[in-house]
């Protein structure tokens, strides 16, 4: 069988999903943000997949390494306040994390 | 061949000079930021100076924006526009960033004694770069890439009080639902890249001219874009995050937040919709049309009145002042959208007029909160009890912030509010100006609340009067005459708007 696009775009919608998926479920910060990257990475599988078989310029290529780049600033930038939370909290559950509500 | 090359490589020269030179005040602002981190080093012990050097850094793109020619053209190959449009909302950034870092400097929570300064005034000068970069960019990956150096400055600036546990937990769940919008965002720009074949928004719009295929994954797409534009202009439903980040940071970062980061948000929204979905053919007259079968009408137009409704009602609720204003910007990101959706020069004219009135308004009324803040150490309704008698500059100041922001005359929000409403009825949607100005009267009612503790309350209480140096009086003036100023002559401001509207779409 050959490998086509829709086969590409099949797998980046489940790791979307799935990316979603974490997030709207996991208690702990970090994996949050794994879920986060997982959306990224969907999104980055998209812009390539459609680059290679529809025969596009290659503004796709250079939107992925933008992506990647800032996948890395957000979750550098991500993990600095998680760290910050750990100091005041002394756990990272998202959950528990609510002084801010009425 | 080889005459080929040079000829190509002579032009992408050419363009480049020209864009370069057209691209000054971007450029002062990214010389600013770099020279900040050096000043910081260099005067470690110094808390003001830094800032100082962020205000020049305003004042020099400031004068450069000024002297700058008017130009309407594309730069750097499309992927940057240069306009009118544009070049008004680089001016409400920079009027913010100035009133920022001026409210910065009266802050006592965020010049405490073993606070470093030097990064926080360098951030906003990185988060106004990004502003200016999104409201100028033609692009989508453009788009993408300013909307992240945005946030990810003020995710941080969210919790630069970092010992205080509210402004941490504002950052984490900004950074998170930020991160989350961002990442829904992109995941529709990569679809939105597979259907039209390109990121350009003007190419964009000569694909979709000619577009005959399924409209499914069309919408889905653009809805999924218009999340991340949703969560920076604070739109129900992706305003969840609103409240929590609002109360929980540092007032002059949540002033800045709901003024020119919301600004930032509109601006782009307004360009993709006109330059991506706006037949160019007929985008100089007064109704424009679209091109796509996407109904954006409808959809704007059920932001508009979710956002004005949820936003007023869950405001009557609120007992902390900064909660209850973060609402309120949620309700005015409403009003704000009822101008977009009209689809008409006149509506676009209407929300960059609103912009400007907002401006002055929000900022006021967030730097009374943070001067009473600063003395009383509290930002409960609760205490703000006989504050009129004890200081009745900051009684008066805040309330006439809070007539403007209900939009009634003779402030400067009774302007922008007019402007909408009739924008909203020129193009006969009359259900949705009676939507809007139910939900002006309702939103008298917190507002009132305000007032009625500041001054009809605790009135035999006898505590000492507030304290703040001659510096903080001033520039509460400085936010008060405005507000009245173009309650009663706006014109300029209406001149202004109208010579502004005009979007360089490359026709």
């Amino acid at each position: 069988m050959e490998i086509g696009l829709t086969h590409y775009l099949v797998v980046s919608a489940l790791l979307f999903s799935l990316g979603v998926f974490g997030i709207v479920t996991r208690k702990n910060s970090i994996l949050v943000l794994m879920g986060l990257e997982l959306i990224l990475n969907s999104a980055n599988l998209n812009f390539i997949a459609f680059s290679k078989f529809k025969g596009l310029n290659i503004e796709g290529h250079i939107a992925t390494l933008f992506v990647i780049v800032l996948a890395a600033a957000e979750v550098a930038v991500a993990l600095a306040i998680i760290l910050n939370i750990y100091q005041n909290y002394h756990h990272i559950d998202v959950d528990e994390i609510n002084k801010l509500k009425e | 061949m080889d005459s080929l090359l040079s000829l190509f490589i002579g032009q992408y020269v050419a363009d480049l000079k020209r864009s370069l030179a057209l691209f000054a005040p971007e450029l002062v602002l990214a010389t600013a930021f770099v020279l900040l981190v050096i000043v910081d080093l260099i005067f470690q012990k110094s808390k003001y100076i830094t800032g100082v050097v962020a205000l020049l850094g305003f004042a020099v793109a400031t004068i450069f924006m000024i002297v700058s020619p008017a130009n309407t053209s594309f730069g750097f190959w499309q992927m940057y526009v240069f306009d009118p449009f544009s070049n008004f909302f680089k001016y409400i950034f920079l009027i913010s960033g100035f009133a920022v870092v001026l409210i910065s400097f009266f802050s006592n929570e965020l010049n405490k004694s073993d606070r470093t300064m030097g990064e926080y005034y360098t951030l906003i000068l990185g988060m106004t770069l990004g502003m200016f970069v999104i409201s100028s960019a033609g692009n989508l990956i453009l788009i993408y890439l300013a909307l992240e150096t945005m946030s990810l400055s003020s995710y941080v600036l969210a919790g630069y009080t970092k010992e205080i546990k509210r402004a941490s937990e504002a950052s984490l769940k900004y950074v998170i639902y930020g991160a989350l919008a961002s990442g829904l965002m992109i995941y529709g720009i990569s679809i939105l890249y597979g259907l039209t074949g390109t990121l350009s928004l003007f190419q964009i719009n000569a694909f979709l001219t000619q577009y005959q295929g399924p409209v499914f994954p069309l919408v889905v797409a653009s809805l999924l874009v218009l999340v991340g534009f949703g969560y920076k202009i604070s739109a129900v439903p992706f305003h969840f995050w609103t409240p929590d980040v609002y109360e929980g940071a540092p007032v002059a970062i949540t002033a800045y937040l709901s003024v020119a980061s919301k600004a930032a948000g509109f601006a782009v929204f307004m360009r993709f919709l006109k330059a991506g979905f706006i037949d160019p053919t007929n985008a100089s007259e007064q109704v424009w049309t679209m091109v796509s079968s996407i109904d954006w009408k409808f959809i704007v137009a059920v932001l508009s009145v979710l956002s004005m409704t949820i936003g007023n009602f869950v405001a009557l609720w609120q007992t902390n002042v900064k909660r209850m204003l973060a609402y309120s910007s949620i309700a005015h990101a409403g009003y704000m959208l009822m101008g977009v959706t009209v689809m008409t020069e006149g509506g676009y004219i209407a929300v960059m007029i609103y912009f400007f009135t907002y401006l002055l308004m929000n900022f006021g009324a967030f730097y009374v909160v943070q001067l009473i803040a600063n003395e009383i150490g509290s930002e409960e309704l609760e205490d703000y009890n006989g504050l009129g008698y004890r200081s009745p500059l900051l009684g008066t100041a805040m309330a006439i912030f809070l007539v403007s922001l209900t939009g009634l005359p003779p402030t400067a929000g009774f302007v922008g509010k007019l402007y909408i409403f009739q924008a909203v009825i020129n193009s006969n949607m009359i259900w949705l100006a009676v939507v809007g100005v139910l939900n002006s009267v309702v939103s008298l009612a917190y507002y009132a609340k305000v007032f009625r503790n500041m001054w009809l309350r605790g009135v035999d209480s006898n505590s000492a009067p507030l304290k703040y140096s001659i510096y903080a009086q001033l520039l509460v003036y400085a936010f008060v005459i405005p507000t009245l100023y173009y309650g009663i002559f706006w014109t300029p401001l209406v001149f202004w708007a109208k010579s502004s509207v005009m979007m360089f779409i490359g026709k």
